[in-house]
């Protein structure tokens, strides 16, 4: 079935003058294959444009089950320059909860919270 | 016997009282304060130019010494800070100051220096690290530049004798690390060890981030007492593994996932975490829940240290100007976009000379911009918040005039606060450069109270 990404790993964001670094860590290890084969750098880069001007990197920790994107130009010049009220951007990360993933049936019980 | 570490502030701004309790029921060997955000040392000098009173360090110095000095005395609990900011020996001079206020006499203080380098850092750095332009670029703007000192300098001083250390910057990892290489004896050059403490450091460099804050979203993330959130303890053991730990009976929680979140934060790639100290690699780490608010934390790798320092340098790059006013109700969206339109027009009528103009609608689209789905629903109020980034404050200071006349000249049901401060703010913009490592020595000083 198709789930959000916030039912199946949480996020957090930080930043580092004009990058933000989203990590985004699967709540149990069964749904890190799903985030490794659905979520690429590429697709994360789609769904934060109009903000991530630069190029996206990806990081896999496969024995933390965690993903981390490093975005370029995502802080609206750099944390001092940037006119964006949330200047840190630390509710980037919010942003890719909303992300789709196919989720397998034999994972679905595993995924937090309902729609 | 593990060694106690605990966090004090994790940025200027950070509460005060998980400090003290740290300190009162943390049984702790160090207590260790961070406190300086990327443009902190810049925004200090402009400060200082400013305002010839101001200090230097923290502008929190008293209220924390005073917080946590009587219980660290009591347990003989040593203190790491980089509240000196630019004045290191202003800020020894000032806890010297609170330790006889308490009665504790020929305590030694230490204050590091040497790493403030603003007058010779063209000649000691080539390349922008961000655009690739030669450093000396920036010298018509240039207010500031600060090395990123690493944890032996405070090291050095506990051998000396210190019982507390206050340096200006001092990459945040190694200031919680320096106590494991004074207590275990480990070498600067030990990257296995050094990579396990650096990473160690780095989970609680954020205080309360790594023991429930910044973390919580209900129905998926839940944290208890969130209100009351403890600041971090490590009990760190001599082969650089830990349990990461809270004192007991404070709300929070301390746990996979929260240790996890801070593990990646700020950090690019995980592999290859560059500090002063050690390279870091976190993706060999072990965590295990082995206890309530215990998470034990394991194998983390370290790779040999670069051959340079990472230099910040903060230049002055024009100023911002901002303001907001209000909607709400039925149609505050019409009415919002009818008053975005109309300062749009007012400032082509003013000559508005800006870099760049944003005008957002503060509950519809302001946070997350041009990503906002264009069907989110219409929130009932709005706020209309206007910023601009330009050369001159006079350029800035329209962006606050032109707010002004939406009071009476605008749209109808306008909701419009009277300023009471300054709208319009000057940029320091924070450059990063390279230094050659053999270039930079720090020196001590060592005062008593």
């Amino acid at each position: 079935m198709k789930a959000r990404l916030e039912r199946a790993a949480h996020c957090r964001s930080g930043d580092k003058g004009n990058t933000s670094n989203i990590s985004v860590i699967a709540y149990s290890p069964e749904f890190y294959p799903c985030l490794k084969e659905q979520l690429t750098a590429e697709r994360f880069r789609k769904f934060y444009a109009g903000v991530v001007t630069g190029n996206v990197s990806r990081y896999e920790v496969d024995g933390l089950h965690s993903l981390n994107f490093v975005a370029e130009g995502a802080l609206g010049g750099g944390v001092s320059r940037s006119l964006c009220l949330d200047n840190y951007g630390k509710s980037l990360s919010s942003r890719i909860l909303a992300f789709e993933l196919d989720i397998p049936d034999q994972l679905v019980p595993l995924l937090k919270g309902g729609d | 016997m593990a060694l106690r570490i605990g966090a004090g502030s994790a940025w200027w701004g950070d509460r005060i009282s998980p400090a003290a309790l740290n300190a009162e029921k943390g049984d702790l060997d160090y207590l260790c304060f961070e406190t300086m955000a990327e443009a902190t040392v810049s925004a200090a000098q402009v400060r200082k130019r400013r305002d010839p009173s101001f200090p230097g360090y923290d502008t929190w110095l008293d209220d924390r010494m005073r917080a946590v000095l009587p219980a660290c005395l009591k347990r003989g609990t040593k203190i790491i800070t980089n509240q000196g900011w630019i004045n290191p020996d202003g800020a020894a001079q000032r806890i010297a100051h609170w330790l006889r206020e308490f009665g504790a006499r020929g305590i030694k203080v230490a204050s590091i220096n040497g790493g403030l380098i603003t007058d010779q850092v063209l000649d000691l750095t080539d390349t922008i690290l961000e655009n690739g332009l030669p450093t000396a670029t920036l010298q018509p703007s240039l207010v500031s530049a600060e090395v990123y000192l690493g944890a032996e300098p405070i090291v050095e001083a506990l051998k000396q004798g210190a019982h507390i250390v206050v340096s200006g910057r001092v990459a945040d990892p190694s200031v919680f690390m320096a106590p494991m290489m004074h207590e275990f004896g480990w070498d600067a050059l030990d990257h296995l060890r050094l990579g396990r403490g650096n990473g160690l450091g780095h989970l609680i460099e954020c205080g309360a981030q790594v023991t429930g804050g910044y973390f919580a979203d209900p129905g998926f993330k839940d944290v208890p007492r969130p209100w009351d959130l403890a600041f971090p303890i490590l009990e760190v053991e001599d082969d650089g593994s830990a349990v990461l730990t809270k004192v007991a009976g404070t709300g929070g929680a301390v746990n996979l996932m929260t240790v996890k979140e801070q593990m990646f934060y700020e950090v690019h790639d995980p592999a290859n975490y560059l500090t002063p100290d050690v390279v870091v690699d976190f993706t060999t780490t072990q965590l295990e829940q082995i206890g309530p608010d215990r998470v034990r934390v394991s194998n983390i790798s370290g790779k040999p240290r670069t051959p340079t320092l990472k230099v910040s340098i903060g230049c002055t790059e024009g100023y911002i100007g901002e303001d907001m006013f209000f909607y709400a109700g039925p149609g505050a969206l019409r009415r919002a976009k009818l008053a975005k339109q109309i300062l749009e027009e007012r400032f082509k009528l003013v000559e508005l000379d800006a870099e760049e103009v944003r005008i957002d609608f503060l509950g519809l689209n302001a946070i997350h911009g041009a990503m906002t789905p264009p069907d989110s629903a219409e929130p009932y109020e709005i706020a209309v918040r206007v910023a601009a980034r330009t050369k001159t404050r006079e350029e800035a200071n329209k962006v606050g005039r032109e707010v002004d006349g939406m009071a009476v000249s605008g749209v109808g049901m306008t909701g419009k606060r009277v300023p009471h401060q300054d709208r319009t703010r000057e940029i320091i913009g924070v450059w990063s450069s390279l230094v050659a490592r053999e270039k930079i020595v720090p020196s001590i000083t060592m005062i008593e109270s």
